[in-house]
C-alpha cells in the first residue's frame, strides 16, 4: 500500500532523511522508533506530502504521492493522519470535526456523515461530548475525538505521529487502547511512538532508525529481544 | 438674592447661546446632516478598506513574489504619508475629473488608507492560528483554498476581531478631515456653526458628543459580537 525509494529530505542544509526504503502492506501495522530527532517524524510526514521529500520516491497505492502532476487530496482522503497535539478545530464542535470534511469534499451528505459521527463517537465512548467544543474535553479525549475525525473519512492508511506524546500518563492507556482496537479490526497503521509496550504488543513490524536512516527492522521479537545492530541495542537499554 | 440673580442672568445666557448655535436657522441640522455625512462615508470606506485589506494580506502571504511586493509597497506609502495628504492627493489629482460624488471620491481615498492597516491586521491574524491546522485539514484531504476558509479564516476572524474594531473607530474619527476637500461632516459643521455664530464652546462640545456617543454604543456592540464569536472558548 505504501512504497517509498530512496526518500530524501534535507531543511536547508539540514538533512533529516538520508535515503529510505521502506514498504508497508495491507493490514500491517508498522512501528518506528527512534531517538529525537532521528527522523521519524519528517519520515511519516512525507508519507502524506506534510513535508515534500528533496529526492525519492513515495508511492500510495501505486500512485506516486510526490509527482507533481498527481493530485495529493484525492491521495490524502485515503489517508487519516493524527498528531501528536491533536489538532482539532477549535472553533468547531466535535461533531462538527468529525463531519467537516466529509460533508465538504462530498463524501456524505450532512446526515450521513453525522450517522457515521454518531457511531464513531459510541465506538469511543465520547457520545455525550458531540456538541462540546474541544477546550472541554480532556487530552485523552481529544485525541480519541482527533482518531474518529480521521477515521470518518473511511481511510485505508492511518498515520500516527506520536500520537499519547503529549498526553499526561494517566491518558495513554485510553488512546493505546483505541488504537490497538484499530489495528485488530485490520487497519493498515504506520505509527511513530516512544509506547515500546505499545510496539511490542500491536505491532507487526517495528522499524528503529537513527541518524535519519532505517538501522534495522524486524519482527516486535526481533527488535525486543535479538536486536542486531548495536545502536538499535543502546536505545532500547536506555527506554526499556 | 445677588446669587440666583446671577445664576439666572448665567442660565439665560447659556440658553441664548444655545438658541443662537442650534435653533436659529435651524442650526442644529447642519450637524445631522453632518452627521449623515460622516456616517456615509465611514461606512463605506470601512467596506472598501475590509476588501482592499483583504486582497493586500493575501498578496502579502502569497508565494508570488511580485504579489508579495505590491503589498509591501502599497503598505509602505500609505503608513509613510499622512492621511490628509493621500485624500488631498486622491481627491484633487487623481479624481479630479471624475464625476462621483463628494463623499464617495472620500471614502474611496479612506478606504485606500484602513486597506494598508487592515491588511496588515489581517496578515498577521492569519499567522497567529497554529500551523497544525492546517495541517490537520490538508491531513483529511481539504484542498488549500478550503482548508483557508472553513478552518484558518474563522479562527482568525476571532483573533482580528479587537484589532479590526478598534481601526474601524479610527477610520471614523480619521474622515474627520474630509472638509480638506470641502465635504460637510459632522466636524466641518461644527466648525461651520462655530464661525457663523462667533460661539466656539457649545458648537465643539457638541461635535466631540456627537463623535463620542457614535463610539461608545460601537464599542459596547463590537464587545457584544466578540463575547460571541469567544463562545468556542468557553470551558
Amino acid at each position: 500500500m505504501i512504497s517509498v525509494k530512496n526518500l530524501h529530505k534535507s531543511f536547508g542544509d539540514l538533512e533529516v532523511l538520508k535515503g529510505i526504503d521502506l514498504e508497508v502492506n495491507q493490514g500491517e501495522v508498522v512501528v518506528v522508533i527512534g531517538p529525537s530527532g532521528s527522523g521519524k517524524s519528517t519520515l511519516i510526514r512525507c508519507l502524506n506530502m506534510l513535508e515534500v521529500p528533496t529526492k525519492g520516491e513515495v508511492y500510495i497505492d501505486g500512485t506516486m504521492i510526490n509527482d507533481p502532476k498527481t493530485n495529493v487530496d484525492l491521495l490524502r482522503q485515503k489517508m487519516g493522519m493524527v498528531f501528536q497535539h491533536f489538532n482539532l478545530f477549535p472553533h468547531k464542535t466535535v461533531m462538527e470535526n468529525i463531519t467537516l470534511a466529509p460533508v465538504r469534499l462530498g463524501k456524505a451528505s450532512k446526515a450521513e456523515a453525522e450517522q457515521t459521527a454518531h457511531e464513531l463517537l459510541t465506538r469511543i465512548g465520547l457520545l455525550d461530548k458531540a456538541d462540546n467544543y474541544p477546550v472541554q474535553l480532556s487530552g485523552g479525549q481529544k485525541q480519541r475525538i482527533a482518531i474518529a475525525r480521521a477515521l470518518a473519512m473511511h481511510p485505508e492508511i492511518m498515520l500516527f505521529d506520536e500520537p499519547t506524546s503529549a498526553l499526561d500518563p494517566e491518558m495513554v492507556g485510553e488512546v493505546l487502547d483505541l488504537m490497538k482496537d484499530l489495528a485488530k479490526s485490520g487497519m493498515t497503521m504506520v505509527v511513530v511512538t516512544h509506547e515500546m509496550g505499545f510496539a511490542r504488543e500491536v505491532g507487526t513490524r517495528v522499524i528503529f532508525m537513527d541518524g535519519g536512516v532505517i538501522v534495522e527492522e524486524g519482527t516486535p521479537e526481533q527488535i525486543f529481544t535479538n536486536a542486531q545492530n548495536e545502536r538499535t541495542q543502546s536505545f532500547l537499554s536506555k527506554v526499556l | 438674592m445677588m446669587g440666583v440673580y446671577f445664576m439666572n442672568t448665567w442660565w439665560e445666557s447659556v440658553v441664548a447661546k444655545f438658541q443662537l448655535c442650534f435653533i436659529n436657522d435651524d442650526r442644529y441640522m447642519l450637524l445631522v446632516k453632518g452627521f449623515g455625512v460622516t456616517i456615509e462615508t465611514s461606512l463605506l470606506a470601512v467596506i472598501i478598506g475590509v476588501i482592499i485589506g483583504m486582497i493586500i494580506a493575501l498578496f502579502a502571504l502569497s508565494n508570488n513574489k511580485a504579489l508579495r511586493l505590491i503589498a509591501k509597497v502599497y503598505t509602505d506609502i500609505i503608513r509613510g504619508t499622512p492621511s490628509v495628504t493621500q485624500l488631498m492627493i486622491i481627491y484633487f489629482v487623481i479624481f479630479a475629473t471624475v464625476p462621483l460624488p463628494k463623499w464617495i471620491i472620500a471614502s474611496i481615498a479612506f478606504g485606500i488608507n484602513s486597506g494598508a492597516y487592515v491588511s496588515e491586521i489581517i496578515r498577521g491574524g492569519i499567522l497567529s492560528v497554529d500551523k497544525g491546522q492546517t495541517e490537520a485539514g490538508r491531513s483529511l484531504g481539504l484542498t488549500a483554498s478550503q482548508t483557508m476558509t472553513d478552518i484558518v479564516i474563522p479562527q482568525a476572524v476571532k483573533n482580528i476581531f479587537p484589532s479590526l474594531c478598534n481601526e474601524f473607530i479610527v477610520l471614523i474619527k480619521e474622515t474627520a478631515i474630509v472638509g480638506y476637500v470641502g465635504l460637510m461632516d459632522l466636524q466641518k459643521a461644527g466648525d461651520f456653526i462655530k464661525s457663523a455664530t462667533f460661539e466656539a464652546f457649545l458648537p465643539l462640545i457638541a461635535t466631540a458628543v456627537i463623535y463620542f456617543a457614535l463610539i461608545k454604543i460601537l464599542t459596547i456592540v463590537f464587545g457584544r459580537v466578540e463575547t460571541n464569536l469567544r463562545k468556542s472558548d468557553i470551558r
